[in-house]
């Protein structure tokens, strides 16, 4: 009685799976991280050498680069005070990385201090730190996810017990999408979202862009694939697909700069230097 | 009080920070608003532009102003340079137009410092926070995943050394590196002998083939994973029978690293398992294999077509065996049975010979390899020797001998089914031939022969139903004056496949299945009703037809009545039917026939005595019967030929049985005449009548009335 050969099922690949959610990812602080990478660009000192030394070669490549991910920054910061005052009063941020200044929570909660914000991110460390630092605000909550995985996201985010799905939830991809492959089907991973949460939901994507980018931000791209994931630059068309048939607000999926400026004065001469476009569209009523 | 007290200029301080926030607002990231960021410039501009001012100076606001520079996360270096240079440039002018202090050149000085040592002082101190927060951060994230680890590693530990089931983790040179107290216990070593061990040692010849070759794909990687029931030796020696399954488990890059094995003990599960297949596949009393195993191996043996390859069976019965066993008891029968198969069972075994039992008194070697020359006869008599000495049970002795059917065949020549077939066909052979303690060989060309007549057989009854049979008509001429006395009836089978056959293919099976009653009173009634057609065309020729009565007939109660009953129906007198009965229908014992013939007779129909003088006639007897013609067998008539120096004797013998015949007061007719010089010396002899070629074959009943219409007409 022999068995057969064996061929790993569809079974134990999820099992295969679950372990390594019930296991950390392995911290492996020898490689550069993305978040702390993005933290370095901001200013911030959550970072380590080898981190510093990656975002010092992308710099002196791409002088633009830092000031790409302030104006990412600043793009999710307006949206969120935007969400805000619209009545979110609850968030699902997907690829949180670092939180180091102006975070969604201090974002959010500086407009309603009753926001509850869910913060994912695959980066244990980042996690970690995340953690320490909202371990005072009970509105806010740290899950360790793959953005990959939306089905374990979100159960997930409904274990924390802070977010409503029966009510309207504005789920942030600010910066991440970008990290997925095509390979994993991100028009997939984006509908999965988009099914998960009620109508009034507000979507809101930044994603870098190769469309009117000069060479050299391309080349960086191909730096980026020594953090731990590899950037795939995408046209406004991709980006836009993201959001499905959900509504989008004014002005709709622009460069980063032209969403909804501060004031006119913010807007640099060269919007389309940030290299990344954004939107926020909003989840009609069914049917 | 100062001299004079300059105003600060609200607007002032408003441009000075609007210059500002666009000297720095760009440089770091900072999460306001670009007006918000201007309000808080403004006030920093204002609190420096007090301290330069105050009456008593103080550094103290410009530290705090740097300070808040880092709060507000406004740290890129150019900031501060910014900041200082603007002290000099910018502040007098902008914010406090005209102030014109002795020390002022000196306050501004010190402002700068202050300043730059607050800002200092805020970046070092949040530097410091962070990098000890993103370290206790790695730190915990490492430790969290290692106390997964450990967690998991002592959740796969309790599994390991709790399970019931043995597992046992070997690397890839088969060195056991761990084993669970369970799989310890099952081979009856301690752990630490088991981690001695290599797995190769566990492994046997005994092993089912391909089982260590599985092992080797498993450890170069070629399969993932093997699932086997495998049979271990305890340290005792005492057999441990498992399911194994061993897994494979491997680096990250694919390549192989160790194996795990998880073990079960089946042992019993396999005894028992044994123990049903024993029981399956053998016979409870006699304990040897039983058909099924029998025909298990005979299938194997003739799947087995590569080879010219003979293979036997020799299929047993006992002689007798349910005398034995009504008379003495299934018992006692019972005993034989187990006395006998032990015999052949050792006469076989010792030649490697399969000897099964096939139910009842039935026994079957199977003889693997025999020649052409009749291995498989040597097989037989040998088991024909080992039944045939006396068996002693109690206080019987019992004599016993059984036959055998064998055949042997090449392994190419038909299925198990049409072998086994045949066997019992050469068994029942064997036993025909009468006496005990026979063999009979299968022989193709005899098995065809009756393969045919047992279908003819089987046809009979529904060809009979379809109206296949004729009769033909023979006729018996007066050697007086060579008038048509009589004609014989001849049934034929007109068969649809086979063609026109005749009596001595079919009568013969008729006979046997008993189906000649009715053949016999169907020719009876035909011909009967064709004779009294006949005698009412030509009722001058008074033509007699001749019709065979069998053995069977003859002794039927019904015959009487049947022959009346053919007589009534077809208008035929009596003395125009004769019937022709052999020698040995009448001298059935019983007397019955005789019976039946006088009342026969009594009716007025004629008998007669067909092929006269091949039997072993009572002469004596022959008086008593009411016959009333012989009829000499074709034989005597053959020998009578020219030049032949023995057809003086035959001519002698039918001249004593014509005379013989006359004595009785009986006629002659003697059969198979074929030449005129037979006749004209049956003529000289004084023989009555003649039936042969000579005279006319046998013909259909249009060319008889044909005949009998020439015969009418004048000068015929």
């Amino acid at each position: 009685m022999l068995g057969r050969d064996h061929e790993p099922s569809d079974i134990e690949r999820r099992r295969t799976m679950e372990q390594s959610r019930a296991l950390p990812t392995e911290v492996d602080l020898s490689r550069p991280s993305a978040a702390r990478v993005y933290d370095y660009f901001l200013g911030g000192a959550h970072n380590f050498e080898i981190d510093r030394q990656l975002a010092q070669q992308i710099a002196a490549m791409t002088p633009n680069l830092a000031d790409t991910m302030r104006a990412g920054r600043a793009f999710l910061r307006r949206a969120v005070a935007e969400l805000t005052r619209l009545g979110v009063d609850q968030y699902l941020d997907i690829g949180s990385g670092i939180p180091t200044v102006g975070n969604v929570h201090e974002v959010a909660q500086g407009i309603n201090p009753k926001a509850r914000i869910v913060y994912v991110d695959i980066d244990p460390v980042a996690v970690a730190h995340s953690r320490s630092i909202l371990e005072d605000n009970p509105l806010t909550a740290v899950i360790q996810a793959d953005v990959r995985d939306p089905a374990h996201i979100l159960s997930e985010a409904r274990e924390t017990g802070l977010l409503d799905f029966t009510k309207p939830i504005g789920v942030l991809l600010a910066g991440i999408v970008h990290f997925v492959p095509d390979s994993d089907d991100p028009d997939r991973l984006m509908a999965a979202l988009r099914d998960a949460v009620p109508p009034g939901s507000y979507l809101v994507i930044s994603h870098s862009t190769y469309e009117d980018q000069p060479q050299e931000m391309l080349d960086a791209q191909k730096l980026s694939a020594r953090t731990a994931t590899e950037i795939t630059l995408r046209s406004k068309a991709q980006v836009s697909a993201y959001f499905g048939d959900w509504e989008l607000l004014e002005p709709g999926v622009v460069h980063m700069p032209l969403w909804r400026p501060d004031s006119p004065d913010d807007v640099d001469d060269q919007p389309e230097r940030f290299g990344a476009f954004g939107g926020v569209a909003r989840k009609p009523a069914a049917g | 009080m100062a001299l004079s007290a300059p105003e600060i200029s609200t607007s002032g301080a408003q441009r000075y920070a609007g210059r500002w926030t666009h000297a720095i607002a760009r440089r770091a990231f900072v999460p306001m608003t670009s007006e918000q960021v201007q309000e808080l410039l403004t006030g920093h501009a204002v609190r420096l532009a007090q301290a330069l001012a105050a009456e008593e100076f103080s550094a103290e606001p410009a530290r705090e102003v740097g300070r808040a520079l880092v709060e507000a996360n406004l740290t890129e270096p150019d900031t501060l340079g910014w900041s200082l240079r603007a002290l000099t440039e910018h502040l007098v002018d902008d914010v406090v137009p005209g102030l014109a202090l002795p020390d002022q050149a000196a306050r501004l000085t010190r402002l700068q410092a202050a300043l730059a040592e607050g800002f200092a002082w805020a970046l070092r101190d949040r530097t410091f926070a962070q990098q000890e927060r993103i370290s206790r951060s790695a730190w915990e994230a490492r430790n969290e995943a290692e106390q997964a680890l450990r967690d998991s590693e002592a959740r796969f530990r309790a599994v390991f050394s709790g399970a019931a089931i043995g597992i046992g983790i070997g690397d890839l040179t088969g060195q056991i590196v761990d084993v669970n107290q369970s799989f310890a216990d099952m081979l009856g070593y301690s752990r630490d002998e088991l981690r001695e061990l290599n797995v190769s040692t566990l492994f046997h010849d005994g092993d089912a083939p391909g089982i260590w070759e599985l092992y080797e794909d498993l450890i170069e990687g070629k399969r993932d994973r093997v699932r086997i029931e495998k049979r271990y030796f305890r340290k005792d020696g005492s057999e441990l029978w498992t399911d194994l399954a061993v897994t494979l488990i491997r680096h990250d890059d694919g390549r192989p690293r160790f194996t795990v094995a998880m073990v079960q003990d089946i042992t019993e599960r396999y005894a028992l398992q044994q123990r049903l297949r024993f029981q399956a596949l053998h016979d409870p009393l006699t304990g040897l294999p039983n058909r099924t195993l029998f025909f298990e191996r005979l299938e194997a043996v003739l799947q087995d077509r590569e080879h010219d390859r003979r293979v036997g069976v020799c299929f047993l019965d006992l002689d007798g065996f349910k005398a034995i066993n009504d008379a003495l008891g299934h018992d006692v029968g019972d005993q034989l049975l187990i006395v006998v198969a032990r015999r052949l069972a050792e006469a076989g075994a010792g030649a490697g010979h399969l000897v099964a039992r096939m139910g009842g008194d039935e026994f079957v070697i199977l003889v693997e390899d025999v020649d052409e020359e009749g291995t498989a006869i040597e097989v037989a008599e040998s088991a024909l020797r080992a039944v045939a000495d006396p068996v002693y049970i109690g206080a019987n002795q019992l004599a016993v001998s059984a036959s055998v059917g064998v055949v042997d065949r090449f392994v190419t020549e038909g299925t198990a089914a049409d072998l086994m077939k045949a066997a019992d066909t050469t068994l029942y052979w064997a036993k025909a031939e009468g006496g005990r303690g026979r063999w009979a060989r299968y022989d193709p060309e005899r098995a065809a022969r009756e393969a045919t007549s047992t279908a003819l057989a089987a046809a009979l009854p529904a060809a009979l139903a379809r109206d296949e049979f004729v009769v033909e008509y023979q006729p018996i001429v007066s050697l007086g004056n060579g008038g048509m006395r009589a004609v014989e009836a001849l049934i034929r089978w007109q068969h649809p496949t086979l063609g026109l056959l005749s009596p001595d293919q079919f009568i013969g099976l008729a006979e046997e299945t008993g189906l000649i009653i009715r053949l016999g009173q169907w020719v009876l009634e035909r011909s009967c009703a064709e004779a009294g057609r006949w005698h009412k065309e030509f009722p001058r020729a008074r033509l007699m037809v001749s019709v065979n009565l069998s053995a069977r007939q003859v002794s039927d109660p019904e015959i009487v009545d049947q022959v009346a009953g053919a007589l009534r129906h077809s208008g035929l007198p009596p003395d125009l039917l004769q019937l022709e009965l052999t020698e040995s229908a009448l001298m059935a014992p019983g007397g019955e026939p005789v019976r039946a013939l006088r009342r026969l007779a009594s009716t007025g129909v004629r008998l007669a005595i067909d092929d006269f003088g091949t039997g072993y006639s009572n002469l004596a007897y022959l008086r008593q019967l009411p016959i009333h013609t012989l009829k000499l067998a074709g034989p005597f008539v053959d020998g009578m030929r020219a030049q032949d120096p023995a057809s003086v004797v035959a001519e002698r013998i039918v001249d004593a049985l014509v005379r013989l015949a006359h004595a009785l007061g009986l006629s002659v007719t003697a059969e198979s005449v074929e030449t005129l010089e037979q006749v004209e010396r049956l003529t000289a002899l004084g023989c009555d009548s003649g039936q042969g070629r000579h005279f006319g074959t046998p013909a259909a009943p249009a060319t008889i009335a044909e005949l009998l219409r020439s015969a009418e007409m004048p000068g015929g």
